[in-house]
């Protein structure tokens, strides 16, 4: 089976199905993934910041608050902190206009932040495909552990 | 800071955006005509205010390869705007505006012909909102993406998402030879929108 994640939401999944988010373009696609378990958990983060914002009541639209959470689901699931790594994609910076306006550069900054927050909880970044200018489908599977990115008029890479 | 939230937006707000969306979809109508030499018609155009997760389906799918002009706005408010339309009715504008001169993909050229289109289109509606409003609004040159439904619309979501979970969308159907579906989604910042409402003499509940 393969499982969806829709825009600013988050979902947890074990091998033998995938999990997928299709068509990310600023917004970021972390993965954290339990070897052992063969279990992981996608979120699809928009913001990179809750603090900055007052309707903050979706967690899994930010950053921060959105690989939080996602820790604390799969942990729930049995995940041991200690085992989990990390693969993000996504953060694309789609139009150039006006480039001053800071929610073009917000796939850059998305990719910061959600960065930021691994490292203070302590979780391994092992694999990436962010920025440039282009969308991209992502397939995750915890078999694996393989993170699958399409993009259109490119071959699918795995990372 | 406004406690304006786009969920309480009235009804009556609707039937703004859909008289704007008529007027523009007519001012557009006019000029896509004198541009491309033909026949357009077009229908009545709806909005909508929809969920993130909703908005891909809305447009054919989160994967639904399209193009879309994006434009920042300024003047007395701020914000932008977004046109997209399949990438097979890009083409197909191409197609009528360059005749033979058109390749079968979108290069530099089908792109530049593709920007234009979308320039006089947002620019009908933006005229019909500066009319309606007595505001004065500017467009900036409009920059293009071809890519999956998506990635494009994650460009406006994000800028919703900032006010709330929803999206608002205005979609137009024009037709030539074929029937054309054309997706606008504007963003105005927050402060904009309730210039906009007050000039139009809504008041927010």
């Amino acid at each position: 089976m393969e499982i969806k994640v829709g825009m600013a939401d988050l979902n947890v999944c074990s091998a033998p199905d995938s999990i997928i988010t299709l068509g990310l373009g600023s917004c970021v696609g972390v993965v954290l993934w339990d070897k052992t378990l063969k279990l992981c958990g996608m979120v699809h983060v928009m913001l990179p910041d809750s603090t900055t914002i007052s309707k903050n009541s979706n967690v899994a639209k930010f950053a921060d608050t959105g690989v939080e959470e996602l820790l604390k689901q799969v942990l729930a699931k049995g995940a041991k902190k200690e085992r989990l790594v990390a693969k993000i994609a996504g953060g694309a910076q789609m139009f150039t206009v006006n480039t001053n306006s800071p929610t073009l550069r917000v796939g850059a900054r998305n990719v910061e932040a959600v960065k930021k927050k691994l490292k203070e909880l302590g979780i391994r970044l092992i694999a990436e495909d962010t920025g440039k200018d282009y969308g991209r489908t992502v397939v995750f599977y915890p078999e694996t552990g393989e993170y699958v990115i399409r993009a259109i008029g490119k071959e699918p890479t795995s990372i | 800071m406004s406690e304006l939230s786009l969920e309480s937006i009235s009804t009556q707000y609707f039937d703004v955006l859909k008289e704007l969306g008529n007027i523009g979809a007519g001012n557009a109508t006019t000029a896509l005509a004198s541009l491309l030499q033909c026949k357009v018609d077009m229908k009545v155009p709806q909005v909508r205010m929809l969920d993130f997760k909703d908005v891909g389906a809305a447009l054919g799918g989160e994967e639904q390869e399209m193009a879309g002009a994006y434009l920042a706005v300024e003047g007395d408010i701020t914000g932008s705007i977004l046109f997209l339309v399949k990438k097979e009715i890009a083409m197909h504008f191409v197609k009528k505006l360059m005749g033979d001169m058109a390749g079968d993909d979108l290069g530099e050229m089908e792109r530049s012909a593709f920007k234009e289109i979308s320039n006089i289109i947002t620019g009908s509606y933006l005229n019909a909102l500066s009319t309606l409003t007595n505001l004065c609004i500017y467009p900036s040159i409009p920059d293009l993406a071809i890519d999956m439904a998506g990635a494009i619309l994650s460009v406006p979501a994000i800028e919703f998402g900032i006010m709330g979970d929803k999206i608002l969308l205005i979609q137009s159907q024009i037709s030539d030879d074929i029937e054309i579906d054309g997706f606008f989604i504007m963003i105005p910042d927050m402060e904009s929108y309730e210039k906009i409402l007050k000039s139009l003499g809504i008041i927010i509940e």
